[in-house]
């Protein structure tokens, strides 16, 4: 008995949350890797597309249920998030017409492409809160919660309850669905092949017919839905705030590299490595090992590796090793 | 002269900008801006040696700047004798463990062949290390946070003046930058960027969080000062017969007494602010010209012309019997040094030690904006890009208001989406910033003032 409150314990306050965190993750390292193998930048914009992204489905969630349409226990948002991906489309279309086709074009170093997606940060950044303004936002309606922690306390009679947000499973769902999809559309089908060969080879595929426009703009159109769906997954799972988007930047980052940059693959894997690590490091074992030892060899203090304030730290800290002794990450993305 | 002549009108017209709010608004805030842009000026000197100078991307400005903030916090504040009796003993052995287990670490590298079992080794000493040094450290750090945790609870400094603060953070930083230099200079570039990034967000986590050396979120307020204070400036006999000299057109004009005194009060309480501010306005100006003279004299020296060969060949200039590492690792530690120095002067100027203020946005991404737009690789142009990024960024809301009302002119006052502009107008700035920096990059890719290299 001891043992299985031990198990749902660490399911409740690691296993779930990481695995939903990490799926977040994973979809913008996906979106990072692949404008990274592809458009050949690391794009420091993409904490804010992913803000604007959301913004625009928070827009649309506002105006559905004003006019009273809502999809029952879900939550509505869920039906903002294609009309949220169209305008999204149309946002990258935009800014890759007026700035990043002019350098593509010149072939610029990648240094240079970094630092104008930096410009287009700080644009979109104000653009976001010109719009919708700097605040926490909750969108969420609908069904809170899929498993209560009390209703399944009672249903097994256990101490210790697993509660499962409805917003978690939403992730989840959402997540294998779409980097399923994915992952056949760049193996299997011929525009997902011409783009591999592409951010395998850019001459090599020209050679053979491939045309960069086409190209370019799918990856932006995968970019778009890519952005959208995690910043609205994160949005629906914690809150909408512009500054914590441009922050979750940085683990995005830590996530892409660490799978190996330009690898998609990787960067899905990288998420969940980043995640699982930031909440197993930080979290107070204090409780598991007073279910599994026995009385007299309770714990006395904590039981915490790293104090919760370190959470970003450490998946820092592990892309810093990952550097030192993998540069091309976990998975062999390109080599550095 | 002819062929300096964009630097002169450049930095005319940017004084003149100055000088203009100062009339307009106030001379308060058109010296606030100005020390501002000096600290400015001297992030993006510490920049431009990096990327200017070496093609070195560094996006952890904000992190170097933090830690000279944190030595201005140890160099300046008066020692804490109750929280060192309680904990200081701890942390001293921490401190030697941590220099222990550095020790150990080369001693296995030296001593052993690459293999698998030496990495094995180095992460056993690290981890067993790391648990050792919490156990020792922690009820150490516990006593020290427990001392009068309202006002104090934490260790204090050195309680020396602040200014040789601006020295030892140019060394903190160095330091740091040596260490993430050995870690991450042979990454490619964007890679470095991104590396320095997060790291800097690492030491931002550690001062924020570590609260018995920096109080963390709890703030460090009320540092000692290089300049006079205000309150004791309006009583000093000197000072107030200084301002009645400078205003006598003025007082003359009123010919009641009382309120003639009235009004001379009012100048002085101005003037002792205006007075203090010009006092750090020439602090700042001396390690500005300081280190506008050395990087010059850097620039046109043959290693300046060894740094430049590196950055635009780098193949070749290691073909030479150039060392490319060594020169790259020297130059980013210097310059992230200098970003060290701007970091204790920000921290003397405001006279307070806010961890939580350190965002990426202003100290990293804003000092790029402005070595971009200035001119990278021109000492000039990074200083100017400092002037006139910072100014921009202060005087944007004003223009921003100014922009909305003009639009919105034909909309009554209480129309929502004027009230939404008007409340967003704060936001400008980034609008601004952006713009900026995206025409610059596309019409003026070396900035206002391009590098040009004479042959002396």
């Amino acid at each position: 008995m001891d043992f299985l409150n031990a198990i749902i314990l660490l399911l409740n306050y690691i296993f779930v949350p990481a695995l939903a965190y990490g799926s977040q993750l994973a979809i913008g390292a996906i979106f990072v890797t692949l404008i990274y193998g592809i458009l050949r930048f690391a794009n420091f914009a993409t904490g804010d597309m992913m803000s604007f992204g959301t913004m625009v489905a928070i827009l649309f969630t506002w105006y559905f249920q004003s006019i009273g349409l809502t999809i029952g226990f879900l939550p509505t948002a869920l039906l903002a998030i294609p009309f949220a991906i169209l305008f999204m489309g149309l946002y990258m279309l935009i800014i890759d017409k007026f700035v990043f086709r002019y350098y593509r074009l010149n072939k610029s170093p990648p240094v240079q492409l970094a630092m104008v997606s930096i410009g287009v940060m700080f644009v979109t950044q104000a653009v976001v809160r010109i719009i919708i303004g700097p605040s926490d936002r909750r969108f969420f309606d609908g069904e809170k919660f899929l498993i209560r922690a009390n209703d399944f306390k009672e249903m097994t009679g256990l101490n210790e309850g697993l509660a499962i947000k409805s917003t978690q499973v939403i992730t989840i769902v959402v997540t294998i669905i779409l980097v399923s999809t994915l992952f056949w559309f760049l193996n299997r089908t011929k525009t997902g092949k011409s783009m591999r060969a592409y951010s395998d080879n850019e001459d090599l595929a020209l050679l053979s017919g491939i045309d960069p426009k086409k190209i370019v703009m799918i990856t932006w159109m995968i970019a778009a839905i890519l952005a959208t769906i995690g910043g609205v997954l994160y949005g629906l799972d914690k809150s909408f705030k512009p500054f914590t988007y441009f922050n979750n930047m940085l683990p995005i980052f830590a996530a892409a590299i660490v799978g190996g940059i330009g690898n998609p693959f990787g960067a899905f894997l990288g998420g969940y490595v980043i995640a699982f690590s930031e909440i197993l490091l930080t979290y107070a074992y204090k409780k598991f090992f007073m279910y599994i030892l026995p009385e007299s060899m309770e714990p006395d203090g904590l039981v915490q590796l790293l104090s919760t304030d370190y959470k970003f730290a450490v998946s820092f800290s592990i892309l810093v090793i990952v550097l030192l002794y993998r540069p091309s990450g976990i998975f062999k993305g390109k080599i550095l | 002269m002819r062929k300096n002549l964009n630097v002169i009108a450049a930095y005319s017209i940017m004084m003149g900008l100055i000088i203009l709010v100062g009339i307009f608004q106030s001379w308060n805030i058109a010296l606030s801006i100005f020390n501002l842009c000096l600290i400015s000026a001297v992030m993006t000197m510490g920049a431009n040696i990096q990327w200017g100078y070496a093609g070195l991307i560094n996006f952890g400005i904000m992190g170097f700047t933090a830690l000279g903030g944190l030595a201005a916090v140890l160099i300046s504040v008066n020692p804490v004798q109750e929280a060192w009796s309680a904990g200081g003993t701890n942390i001293l052995l921490s401190l030697f463990l941590i220099i222990g287990i550095v020790l150990a670490v080369r001693f296995v590298l030296k001593r052993y062949q690459k293999s698998k079992i030496r990495n094995y080794i180095i992460a056993a000493i690290i981890i067993s290390g790391i648990i050792i040094i919490r156990l020792v450290s922690e009820p150490g750090i516990e006593a020290i946070e427990e001392v009068n945790p309202a006002r104090t609870g934490f260790l204090g400094g050195l309680g020396l003046p602040i200014i040789f603060s601006w020295i030892v953070g140019a060394f903190f930083a160095g330091g740091l930058a040596f260490v993430i230099g050995k870690v991450a200079l042979g990454l490619r570039a964007d890679y470095l960027a991104i590396a320095t990034l997060l790291i800097s967000e690492i030491v931002i986590a550690i001062i924020k969080h570590e609260d018995w050396l920096t109080r963390g979120v709890k703030n460090v307020i009320g540092l000692k000062r290089p300049a006079p204070y205000e309150v004791n400036l309006q009583e000093t006999e000197w000072f107030i017969n200084l301002v009645e000299k400078f205003n006598s057109g003025k007082l003359a004009l009123i010919s009641d007494l009382s309120e003639r005194q009235a009004a001379l009060n009012q100048f002085v309480i101005e003037g002792s602010s205006v007075f203090v501010k010009l006092c750090y306005s020439g602090l700042f100006l001396v390690v500005v010209i300081i280190l506008l003279i050395l990087t010059q004299k850097a620039l046109y020296s043959p290693w300046g012309r060894m740094m430049r060969a590196i950055r635009d060949n780098e193949e070749a200039a290691n073909a030479m019997g150039k060392n490319v590492v060594k020169q790259h690792l020297l130059i980013f530690v210097l310059g992230s040094a200098i970003v060290g120095i701007a970091g204790a002067m920000l921290v003397t100027q405001d006279g307070l030690f806010t961890p939580g203020s350190y965002r990426p946005l202003r100290y990293t991404f804003l000092i790029w904006v402005m070595v971009i737009v200035g001119g990278s690789g021109n000492n000039f142009g990074a200083i100017l890009g400092g002037f006139v990024v910072w100014f921009l960024w202060i005087e944007s809301a004003p223009i921003g208001l100014y922009l909305v009302n003009l639009t919105t002119a034909g909309l009554e006052d209480t129309h929502f989406l004027k009230v939404h502009l008007i409340e967003s107008v704060p936001y400008f700035r980034f609008l601004m910033m952006g713009i900026g920096l995206l025409l610059i990059m596309r019409y003026r890719p070396k900035g206002i003032l391009p590098e040009k290299i004479e042959i002396k």
